[in-house]
């Protein structure tokens, strides 16, 4: 029986590591996040859980721990935001490359400076390259789901990556909001136990870890981990529809709102994915043509599936809450824009800024984007394809 | 049971050769002294920090370590030892594990006194059952002997050179010991090489069998870096003793011991007239450095034995 309850994103998270009840939790606070190993030592003050919480003295080390205990055999967690994410960065690297599948939750915020305690994606999205698959959240419900499948996808024998469970910070992981939890014994199930091949503390055959690779070897390592990720693809599948038998809930690598018969469409990652289902609404009520893509999975990037999801449409804003100070645009737009290149009529594809350090997206924002949308459908591309959304000028 | 070096040595060799640190290194020498330490029925996971033991001990795909090994980075060999450490300790409660395993965590003087010392200070103030051994030698080797906060006052190093303007390193060498006795843990102990290695082996084992964290800085030579002839390794270490640049000493629950007194306490030069980087030191119209270096040594060495009640 699914348990009705009222939480936020973090106290969802949370509640998800307890049922799951990994070995080890290094963790170090930081807005928003904190919340998680809050909650978390309190379960572990309680009794409620077996896991070894090591209050580490940064971020830095809260990953290098996470790494020690997942190579020692265990599952290791963490959660994080922002700057902590960003002290991290040089491990995040080392354990994609010891596939150590490891889950962090990330509570996305604003990275410095100036300092910006609220919400977008420039901590997550400056991580993308680092190895991590990246799965990224609505609300609290896909908060807690994406956290429950994390463990079965990075554990894959196919696979053996690090997954990142991201969610927007303040937006989602603060806000109270109806949940539909799983029993305790069903996401024990679901996740099973950790296996690995090898590990540390194998009795039977010590291991060594963190090599030193030298040109002989590095590539074809650096290769094998590209072929994990893309092998990941598939096994988000095979997971999503294994927690759709348990939980009557549908995931895949994105979701497409009235996208079937779409002349105008917006791709989107996050909580302001809800304001602009609003938005299609509203303008599907005028009789335009609008829909809606919503991005889970940014690694692996789901590039072949974006493009035919977009293949049929006039015109898209692609949103980014991220910039990349590339000068052309942000990470999710030149994701898309290449995935697209392949397509015999592509698409006018135009690049929307919008809430950097929490600015808030309201309908009006992105009815404008739409309507612009509408104008290129007509006349065409824009010379300019780069733009900042809600400044004020 | 005494100790005997030969029996010692019969244990089973943990550390292989056929790795790549260099003749007269004093690393390796401290690796096997450490590992000598535990008993061979005891398993172990060693975590290092980067460094030239991480990249001549494991190259893929050789390793030297015959027990777990793990290398993530230069800053966090301690970070990554007390995250394997929970990780055993959350297995064992739940009976996957009934061996007892030691951690062992190796980094130099850069990964610990320096990028590491964070990362260190924090997995001892955890108190988590693990021995931090730190390889001494004065500076960042492996990146070609630039100085650390390790590195002694005058000493010649690559981005503290002796010109004509500075005469090499001006700041004093960092007391990590006391700084690691100061977070007040069960274990701190200062050893380097000489004679029969007792010293070394029995503060080795005090720390890998004193439960919780303990800390051993061990004098670890290097013969680039010190400039000295390979076969001077030991000498050079008993010198550093016996001049008390060096003291050998521990902190074994809160109680300081001095481990040795010298006889007759040798000036200073004996130890620098071996080594290259202090070549300037001695030369004539440079009196007033050796005399500042011999100052700061009989300050501390007083300091110390007043500590250890002498």
């Amino acid at each position: 029986m699914a348990i009705r309850e009222r939480m936020s994103g973090n106290e969802a998270v949370a509640y998800a590591m307890r049922q799951i009840d990994p070995d080890v939790m290094g963790a170090f606070p930081i807005t928003p996040s904190t919340e998680i190993p809050q909650y978390f030592s309190q379960y572990v003050a309680n009794g409620q859980v077996h896991t070894e919480f090591v209050a580490v003295e940064s971020e830095h080390s809260a990953m290098s721990c996470c790494i020690g205990a997942q190579a020692a055999g265990g599952r290791a967690v963490t959660a994080t935001s922002s700057a902590g994410l960003a002290l991290m960065w040089e491990m995040l690297y080392v354990a994609a490359s010891s596939r150590l599948p490891i889950t962090l939750s990330c509570v996305n915020r604003a990275l410095s400076g100036p300092i910006n305690i609220n919400n977008d994606h420039s901590d997550s999205m400056g991580a993308r390259d680092s190895g991590w698959i990246q799965l990224y959240a609505e609300n609290n419900q896909e908060a807690y789901d994406n956290f429950c499948m994390a463990m079965r996808i990075g554990e894959h024998k196919d696979v053996r990556l690090p997954v990142m469970c991201c969610q927007d910070g303040f937006i989602t992981s603060h806000a109270i909001e109806n949940i539909e939890l799983l029993e305790d014994e069903i996401v024990k199930n679901f996740v099973g136990k950790y296996e690995p091949e090898n590990y540390l503390l194998k009795k039977e055959n010590p291991l060594s870890v963190g090599p030193y690779d030298t040109v002989a070897y590095y590539m074809e390592h650096k290769k094998q981990q590209a072929e994990a990720m893309k092998n990941a693809k598939a096994v988000i599948l095979e997971v999503a529809k294994d927690f759709e038998k348990i939980s009557a809930r549908k995931y895949s690598f994105f979701e497409e709102y009235k996208m079937d018969d779409a002349e105008v469409a917006m791709v989107i990652i996050g909580s302001s994915a809800g304001t602009a289902k609003a938005v299609v609404d509203s303008l599907r009520e005028e009789g335009i043509k609008a829909g809606l893509i919503k991005i889970r999975v940014f690694r692996p990037f789901p590039a072949s599936e974006i493009a035919k999801a977009l293949a049929h449409v006039k015109a898209a804003a692609i949103m980014d809450k991220a910039d990349s100070f590339s000068g052309c645009g942000g990470p999710l737009f030149a994701e898309v824009r290449s995935a697209c290149y392949g397509l015999d009529s592509k698409p006018v594809l135009v690049n929307y800024i919008y809430g950097l350090g929490g600015r808030d997206v309201v309908t009006t924002d992105l009815k404008k984007a739409f309507n612009k949308l509408l104008e290129y459908a007509k006349k065409g591309a824009p010379e300019e394809t780069y733009y900042h959304l809600g400044v004020r000028e | 049971m005494a100790y005997n070096l030969r029996e010692e040595l019969n244990k089973p060799e943990r550390f292989a050769a056929g790795h790549r640190m260099c003749a007269g290194c004093g690393a390796p020498v401290a690796i096997r002294g450490v590992l000598r330490a535990l008993d061979p029925q005891d398993k172990a996971v060693i975590a290092n920090a980067t460094g030239c033991l991480e990249v001549s001990t494991f190259l893929y795909p050789y390793t030297a370590w015959q027990d777990s090994y793990i290398h993530t980075a230069f800053e966090c060999a301690a970070a990554t030892l007390s995250g394997v450490q929970s990780a055993y300790e959350a297995m064992k409660k739940q009976g996957k594990i009934d061996e007892t395993y030691k951690f062992i965590a190796f980094g130099g003087d850069g990964g610990t006194y320096d990028i590491g010392f964070q990362s260190l200070s924090g997995a001892m103030e955890r108190g988590h059952d693990m021995v931090y051994v730190c390889y001494d030698n004065e500076a960042y080797m492996n990146t070609g002997i630039q100085r650390s906060s390790s590195t002694p006052r005058f000493a010649d190093a690559t981005t503290s050179p002796v010109g004509s303007a500075i005469p090499g390193k001006q700041q004093n060498k960092k007391n990590l010991t006391e700084v690691m006795a100061a977070h007040d843990i069960p274990y701190v102990g200062q050893t380097t090489f000489i004679s029969n290695f007792k010293d070394l082996h029995e503060k080795a084992r005090k720390a890998l069998y004193t439960e919780g964290a303990a800390f051993l800085n061990v004098m670890a030579p290097c013969p680039r870096g010190w400039r000295y002839a390979t076969e001077d390794l030991m000498e050079i270490c008993k010198l550093a003793v016996e001049t008390c640049v060096w003291p050998l000493y521990e902190v074994d629950h809160g109680k300081w011991i001095l481990s040795y007194k010298p006889k007759e306490k040798l000036p200073v030069s004996e130890y620098l007239k071996k080594q290259g980087r202090f070549a300037h030191v001695l030369k004539k119209g440079n009196e007033w450095m050796l005399e500042e270096i011999q100052k700061g040594v009989d300050e501390r060495w007083e300091k110390l034995l007043k500590k250890c009640e002498q």
